[in-house]
């Protein structure tokens, strides 16, 4: 009607620079060292999400710099372009493809999240304790003994973390696990990690908590479960009496979900 | 003297200021010691003697100002002063100064005072980035660096880019409509003298005991109830930051639905006006939320009302809820009104009509529902309700949908017109368009739980916001100031300097914000003073190009000064637009038009042949299009 658009070339450029993008991109390793189940999940799903955003990213600058360079107005040309006011089919495409793919983005990270959360059979339990500006971490068994400034954890074992905050709200954050919940006074929040790989990593306080927040750090050790059973074994000091009330008194967050069962 | 203290104006303001905080005082000490209790109570979360005239005093300058003179005598049966219009238009710069009624200077006021801030608050980035140019800290502390960065966004968010945006609306909406000026004028004026007074409160913060408000702008209890007295300046100059944005809403509204010219129905509106309709049906809607949110901080920090107090039963997430139930409706707000600007001038520059404008104001409208259901998408990981998560997952990416939709008509717009690229504005247009897209792909990303566990609170999170206020928001500031400069001054700004100024922001926003998604995906949480040796090089790169964004800031300055006061004269209609406030000189007459134009088409007719939007004052139906629809002295 008012010339064509050479459609096929366009996709072709589109394609090829999605391709080329999603090369260089996916060749980056972006979120660091992966060391729990849960994080090659997440970082295949920010995989995934890359190449569809190539595609995006794509598809806006072709369009873009395909119309500069083939419409743009000679010097002097005050004419006016065609009146072309719509067009229903391409606005319907346009509300309908956007939908599917978010849509797709949404079911694809609502089954990984799922998945890095499902509680396995046997899960140990160690509780987190936070304040201005300290970490401190207490372990199950009959001595309920702590460690503070070091958490340790058995590998290949299913950790869950259930938090506590003693003034403001802090935030756990293991890069390496890819896994982060907050610290909040008053109640206890849970977080699932199941390590994988031994070594030592850095817990990072994520939630602005005062002058100290910048170096709220923790280390910790991920170490095969006997000599964590050894270092647990080791430790002589007991959770003292105001933490191990907040594990009392906390509340929790989240109920049992309402498939398992009413109450 | 005697008539100075009289005459609304300065003097009278100031001792109103000073009237009431006295008042205040006095009141609070006579009742302390009435009561048996120590007159000043300075534990830091507390100094009721200096809330109570930090409430007061603002109240008492805006009545001396003048501000409610007019309805305090109606509301007292004393006769009013007629209104000769003698608070009109603006003779020199000093009129600028003054308690004024016209919807012009208002936006100019706001633009102006606006842009002060924007100015202290880049300054205060550049502090930022210095001291995070490398590791260890070097220039400010860490206490200081926490005021630092969360004034700097308290000044950027609620004193430069929402009320700039209601500036810029403020001087062109009404022309749009063939309104002869906004619907309640006295409000208007109102409106905007809040504002100078709520920057006044967060910069004047940094005079506390103890320090500016240091508990970022999201302000989280518990860390803001036990802080320091700077908290409370912030908790009150949201409420005039608020009640400003509210008040000019709700004119926005009644102006829009009341008084558009005879002819412009709603599909003949421009998208302008559009984005603006949407824009205050969250801003009446939302704002009252963080007026509560800080309200309720300042009690439990002064009354020990125990609404955010753990110990005490209170209940710590419920803040993110309340707050967030007003900030993410209003990153919309500060949004939709640019996604406006962004169409008046690709239309305007590609000599095309917006491609699918229906669908367009109806993606204006769908992001204002859906953006009332997605506030949790900040508290992922906050220990709230986890069941809440996905719902709002899903509600987050299909925001995306209208957003899509908006960035696919503009490129649709381009094809077949004839794009001219003279223009700043259509440079910052053009770029918004693939930066916004940055911004809204990692926007979509955030959406998802599992990628946002890992990245919240990270520096993805600051390159993100920063994609979409700065390469969003403020790229159409940018591209609304020059678009309109030359009715708002009746003078040309200079090109060249404008295009160093685009290069120059486009290229920092980018050297400054693409590598910050890096650092923080690899590890490095936002809102520190000190980080890991290992992200040193990223962030000296980070500061060299924040120093560059920051430096041709300077030159977009001078410009515009300088152009407004040697720049040649601008014609009435120096893009050949379309719409109703091109066709009336530049600058407009003092009340806008002899007649109310009559509007019988759509905003957007270019390549129609014969079709107008309107016809102005003087004219037949008759004249044929090419003649120069100029009303008013050149």
């Amino acid at each position: 009607m008012y010339g064509r658009l050479p459609i096929v070339k366009m996709l072709a450029a589109i394609v090829a620079l999605t391709a080329a993008i999603s090369a260089v991109m996916l060749s980056i390793n972006w979120d660091g060292q992966e060391a729990s189940t849960a994080a090659s999940k997440i970082d295949d799903l920010l995989n995934v999400m890359i190449v569809i955003s190539s595609f995006v990213f794509s598809l806006v600058v072709v369009a873009l710099f395909y119309a500069l360079w083939k419409f743009k107005a000679k010097p002097g040309d005050e004419s006016d372009g065609e009146p072309i006011h719509g067009n229903t089919r391409l606005e319907i495409a346009w509300t309908l493809i956007p939908t599917i793919i978010v849509l797709f983005g949404g079911g694809y990270s609502w089954k990984v999240l799922d998945e890095i959360e499902k509680p396995a059979k046997n899960p140990l339990t160690v509780d987190v304790f936070s304040q201005q500006y300290a970490w401190s971490f207490g372990y199950p068994g009959k001595g309920n003994v702590w460690s503070q400034g070091e958490l340790h954890v058995p590998v290949n074992r299913q950790i869950q973390f259930k938090m506590h905050a003693q003034d403001v709200i802090h935030s756990f954050w293991v890069p390496e696990w890819r896994i982060k919940k907050d610290n909040v006074p008053g109640i206890t929040t849970t977080a699932i990690v199941t390590p994988d790989k031994v070594g030592t990593y850095q817990l990072v306080c994520t939630e602005l908590c005062g002058f100290g927040h910048a170096t709220m750090r923790a280390k910790v050790v991920v170490e095969p479960p006997g000599q964590f059973q050894k270092w647990v074994a080791g430790l002589k000091e007991k959770v003292p009496q105001p933490l191990a009330e907040s594990v009392v008194q906390d509340t929790e967050t989240n109920p049992a979900p309402l498939s398992a069962g009413g109450a | 003297m005697l008539a100075a203290i009289k005459r609304p104006g300065w003097t009278r303001g100031a001792l109103g200021a000073l009237a009431f905080a006295a008042f205040g005082f006095g009141l609070v000490i006579s009742l302390r010691a009435i009561s048996g209790l120590p007159l000043y109570q300075t534990e830091q979360t507390g100094y009721p003697h200096v809330i109570v005239p930090l409430i007061l005093a603002p109240l008492g300058f805006l009545a001396g100002f003048g501000c409610f003179d007019y309805w305090l005598r109606w509301a007292a049966g004393a006769p009013t002063i007629p209104d000769d219009h003698s608070q009109h238009g603006a003779k020199t710069w000093k009129d600028y100064f003054r308690f004024n009624t016209d919807h012009k200077v208002i936006g100019i006021q706001y633009i102006c005072t606006t842009f002060f801030f924007f100015f202290v608050g880049g300054l205060m980035a550049m502090l930022i980035r210095a001291e995070l140019a490398q590791p260890g800290t070097q220039i400010v502390d860490a206490a200081t660096y926490n005021s630092l960065f969360s004034t700097h966004a308290v000044l950027m968010i609620f004193v430069f880019v929402i009320p700039v945006f209601a500036g810029i609306a403020n001087y062109v909406l009404p022309l749009m409509i063939g309104a002869p000026d906004m619907a309640f004028p006295r409000l208007n004026a109102l409106s905007f003298w809040m504002l100078p007074l709520a920057g006044i409160l967060f910069i004047g913060s940094f005079l506390a005991p103890g320090g500016a408000f240091d508990a970022g702008w999201t302000g989280y209890a518990p860390l803001s109830t036990g802080a320091p007295l700077g908290q409370s300046f912030f908790n009150l100059g949201v409420q005039f930051a608020g009640a400003s944005s509210i008040l000019t809403a709700l004119n926005f509204l009644v102006t829009i639905i009341t008084m558009r010219a005879p002819g412009m129905t709603f599909w003949r509106m421009p998208l302008l006006v559009w984005a603006n309709l949407s824009t205050s049906l969250l801003v009446v809607a939302a704002t009252p939320f963080i007026a509560g949110a800080q309200f309720m901080v300042l009690l439990d920090r002064l009354l020990h009302t125990n609404f955010f107090q753990f110990a005490a039963g209170g209940d710590v997430v419920s803040y993110q809820h309340i707050f967030w139930f007003y900030s993410h409706p209003a990153v919309y707000i500060m949004m939709l009104p640019g996604f406006g600007i962004v169409s008046e001038v690709i239309s305007t520059h590609a000599r095309k009509p917006i491609f699918g404008y229906r669908l367009m104001a109806l993606a204006l409208l769908g992001i204002v529902v859906l953006s009332y259901s997605v506030w949790a998408h900040h508290m992922f990981v906050s220990g709230m309700f986890s069941w809440l998560r996905v719902p709002m997952m899903l509600t987050t990416l299909l925001i995306a949908v209208p957003t899509g939709i908006k960035i696919f008509s503009w490129l649709g717009t381009l094809y077949f017109g004839k794009i001219h690229t003279y223009s700043t504005s259509m440079l910052f247009a053009l770029a918004f368009i693939v930066t916004f897209t940055i911004g809204g792909i990692s926007g979509v990303m955030l959406g998802m739980v599992p990628i946002d566990i890992h990245v919240t609170d990270t520096y993805f999170i600051v390159a993100h916001i920063h994609f979409v206020l700065f390469g969003g928001s403020v790229f159409t500031i940018f591209a609304g100031i020059y678009h309109w400069f030359p009715k708002m001054t009746g003078r040309m700004y200079d090109e060249k300097l404008g295009r160093v100024h685009f290069w120059g922001t486009l290229i920092g926003t980018w050297g400054t914000f693409v590598p910050m998604h890096w650092i923080g995906m690899d590890g490095m949480p936002r809102r520190v003073a000190d980080y890991a040796s290992q992200f040193g090089n990223w962030n000296l790169l980070i500061s060299c190009f924040a120093f560059m964004l920051g430096a041709v800031q300077l030159i977009f300055l001078y410009n515009m000064i300088v152009s407004w006061r040697f720049g040649p004269r601008a014609p009435a209609n120096p893009w050949r637009a379309n719409s109703i406030e091109w066709q009336v000189s530049s600058p407009p007459p003092i009340f806008n038009f002899d007649e109310i134009p009559r509007v019988v088409g759509g905003p957007y007719e270019f390549g129609v042949p014969g079709a107008r939007h309107a016809i102005m004052a003087g004219e037949g139906a008759e004249v044929p299009a090419t003649e120069p629809s100029v009303v008013g002295s050149p």
